[in-house]
C-alpha cells in the first residue's frame, strides 16, 4: 500500500537527491519502467513529474523530466521511459544504468496537473500515446486511497503492443472504465476503425459535461490540442480540463 | 515531458506546435521559488487574460524558457538558466497571485 | 559536480578542432524557437533598414531577389551547444544592402517578424560576415528554420542570426535585444565561450 503522500508542508527549494535502481521492467518493446530507491524522499502528488540529471566521469552532466508512474510508496518512485533512437539519456536509462547504480532526482515538481484523493468529482482521463503515465499515477493513486470517485479512462495508441501498463489496466478496477483508441492498427475484435481521437470517442467513452467531471489531458501537443478543443466542443468548463503537453526533444 | 515522451514526436501526424503547458516551468522555477508559482495565476499585459501559469504556452527549444499567453501570443514570462545564475522576466504579467494557506501548500 | 553515474557518457564532445570549446557536432538541423512560427509571403515580405536620424531603405522580395547574391559555406554555433558544420546557403551580403546606407551608428537592433529581436555591432554586419539568406543547402528557407529570409552571421552565436528578418535599426547608443535582456551575452563570441552575461 503506497503511503499517503504528504504535500501539505513548504518544503523550501528543490535539492538533488541521489537515487539507486532497484528495479527495471519491459513495459514494451520500447519502454521500460524504472523503480528507484531516493533516501529522504518528501513524497508526491499523482500527476508531478521530476527531474533526473546524468553525470559522466569527466563531469558533463544533462538533466531531463519525466513524470512520475505511481504514487510515492515508501522512499522509492517510479518512472517509465521511452527509449528514443540516438537519444542521449534514455537509452542510458532504459539499457545501461545497472541495479544499484546512482542518479540524481529532484522533485516532485508540479501543482496544477494533480489528482488529489481528497477530490469529489468524477475524472476523466485521456492519454495519447506514453501520456499514460502521469495518468497511471492517478489511477493508481486512486486505487491506494481506496477511493470510489468514478474514473474513465481513454488511451489512444498506434497499436496494442504499444500499451503501457497492459496487464494491470486489464484486471482493472471498480469504478474504472477504460477505453482504447487504436490509431494505425487494431485488434481484430474491435470494430471501431483505426484512427485518431474524434468527438464521438470522447462523447461516448468520456462523461457527460453535466456531470463537472475534471479532465486531464496528457500526450503530444497536437493531440492534447485536438482533445481539449473537443472537450470544450462538448460543453466542458476550460477551468476543468488540465492539460499537459509534450514536444519531442533531442533526446 | 521532454524525453520520456519523445518516440511520439509527430505521433501520428498531429502537428507539433512547438510549445508544452506552463507544467514544464515547474521544476525550473522550484529552483528558485519555495513555492509552486505554476499554480499561482497571472494576467497578461497584453490581451487582459487571467489563468494559471501551468496554463501558459511554454517554448522550451529555445536558449531559455519562454511562456507565453495562450489568448494572444505575447511573452508573459522567460527564465533563463546558467550555470551560476538564473535570469526570470516577469514583464509580461501584471500581477501574480500564488495560493496561499495556513500551513502554505507547496506541491 | 553531481554524483557519476557508471558508464554515462553523453554526447561526443571533443576532438573537432572546427569546433568552439563546450559544442558538441551535430549532423541535423535542430529547431529552436521562442514563439509562434511566423508564415511570411513573399508578396507580403519586405526588408527595411532604418538609420539613427529615421530614414529607411526599404527592399521587396522581388528587389531582394534581384541583387546579387553569394553562397556561403559556413560553420554555425548554437548557444545551446550543437554546432554543425559546412552549411552552404544562399543570400545577399550586408554589404550590398548597406553601399547606400548613411549613417554614423555603431549599434544594430535587428528585428523580425513575430516579435524576435537581437543586437550586434554594425561593424560585425559588414566586410563579409553576414547575409540576409534565403536559401539553405539548395532549397528555399523553410519557415521553421527562418524562411523566407534570415540573418546569417555565422561567427557569432546562432540567436544573433535572427530568423524571420523584417528590418535593421541602426542606433547610436547598444540596444540589447530579446536574449540579451534575459541573461545571455550581448556579443556572443562562441570561440571565447561568451554564453551568459558575465563569460
Amino acid at each position: 500500500m503506497a503511503r499517503a503522500a504528504v504535500p501539505g508542508r513548504l518544503r523550501g527549494r528543490l535539492i538533488w537527491r541521489v537515487a539507486r535502481l532497484v528495479e527495471r521492467r519491459e513495459e514494451t518493446p520500447t519502454a521500460r519502467t524504472l523503480l528507484f530507491q531516493v533516501p529522504g524522499w518528501p513524497g508526491h502528488l499523482a500527476g508531478q513529474h521530476i527531474d533526473i540529471r546524468l553525470t559522466a566521469a569527466d563531469g558533463y552532466s544533462t538533466q531531463r523530466s519525466y513524470s512520475l508512474a505511481a504514487p510515492p510508496d515508501e522512499d522509492r518512485v517510479e518512472l517509465t521511459v521511452q527509449q528514443v533512437p540516438d537519444g542521449e539519456v534514455s537509452p542510458y536509462l532504459t539499457q545501461v544504468l545497472g541495479i544499484g547504480d546512482p542518479v540524481e532526482i529532484r522533485g516532485p515538481v508540479g501543482g496544477w496537473f494533480v489528482w488529489r484523493p481528497t477530490a469529489t468529482e468524477p475524472v476523466l482521463l485521456v492519454a495519447g500515446g506514453s501520456g499514460i503515465v502521469p495518468l497511471m499515477a492517478m489511477v493508481r493513486a486512486r486505487q491506494a486511497a481506496g477511493s470510489r470517485i468514478p474514473f474513465r479512462l481513454i488511451y489512444s495508441v498506434r497499436t496494442p503492443q504499444e500499451i503501457y501498463y497492459a496487464a494491470e489496466l486489464r484486471r482493472g478496477a471498480p469504478g474504472l472504465d477504460v477505453t482504447y483508441l487504436y490509431t494505425r492498427v487494431a485488434p481484430e475484435e474491435v470494430t471501431r476503425p483505426p484512427g485518431r481521437i474524434s468527438v464521438y470517442d470522447v462523447n461516448t467513452h468520456g462523461w457527460p459535461a453535466e456531470f463537472e467531471p475534471t479532465c486531464y489531458v496528457c500526450g503530444p501537443t497536437g493531440f492534447v490540442e485536438t482533445v481539449a478543443d473537443i472537450l470544450v466542443a462538448l460543453g466542458h468548463d476550460p477551468r476543468r480540463i488540465k492539460t499537459e503537453r509534450f514536444g519531442p526533444t533531442g533526446g | 515531458m521532454t524525453e520520456g515522451y519523445a518516440g511520439l514526436g509527430g505521433y501520428d501526424g498531429y502537428g507539433y506546435d512547438g510549445y508544452e503547458d506552463g507544467n514544464a516551468l515547474a521544476g525550473p522555477l522550484r529552483e528558485i521559488f519555495t513555492v509552486d508559482v505554476t499554480a499561482a495565476t497571472c494576467r497578461c499585459v497584453s490581451c487582459g487574460r487571467t489563468g494559471e501559469v501551468a496554463t501558459l504556452r511554454v517554448y522550451r527549444h529555445a536558449p531559455g524558457l519562454v511562456a507565453r499567453c495562450p489568448g494572444c501570443d505575447a511573452v508573459v514570462l522567460r527564465l533563463t538558466r546558467a550555470p551560476h545564475a538564473a535570469w526570470l522576466d516577469l514583464k509580461g504579467t501584471t500581477a501574480l497571485r500564488i495560493p496561499m494557506s495556513e500551513d502554505a501548500v507547496s506541491v | 559536480m553531481g554524483i557519476v553515474s557508471p558508464g554515462f557518457q553523453g554526447r561526443p564532445r571533443r576532438g573537432d578542432t572546427r569546433l568552439p570549446p563546450g559544442q558538441y557536432l551535430t549532423e541535423g538541423f535542430p529547431v529552436l524557437s521562442a514563439g509562434p512560427t511566423p508564415r511570411i509571403p513573399t508578396d507580403r515580405w519586405e526588408f527595411v533598414i532604418t538609420t539613427e536620424t529615421g530614414q529607411e531603405y526599404r527592399w521587396s522580395w522581388a528587389d531582394l531577389m534581384a541583387l546579387p547574391s553569394e553562397t556561403p559555406t559556413v560553420d554555425i554555433h548554437c548557444v545551446t551547444k550543437w554546432s554543425k558544420l559546412g552549411t552552404i546557403w544562399q543570400g545577399v551580403s550586408l554589404d550590398t544592402l548597406f553601399t547606400e546606407v548613411d549613417s554614423a551608428a555603431d549599434f544594430a537592433l535587428v528585428h523580425s517578424y513575430g516579435g524576435y529581436t537581437t543586437n550586434l555591432p554594425l561593424e560585425d554586419l559588414l566586410d563579409g560576415q553576414a547575409w540576409i539568406a534565403y536559401r539553405y543547402e539548395g532549397e528555399a528557407l523553410a519557415p521553421e528554420h527562418g524562411g523566407p529570409a534570415r540573418l546569417l552571421v555565422p561567427h557569432l552565436y546562432f540567436w544573433k542570426s535572427a530568423k524571420w528578418v523584417r528590418g535593421i535599426q541602426l542606433l547610436l547608443t547598444d540596444e540589447p535585444g530579446f536574449w540579451e535582456t534575459a541573461g545571455y551575452h550581448n556579443y556572443g563570441d562562441p570561440w571565447r565561450e561568451q554564453r551568459y552575461q558575465g563569460d
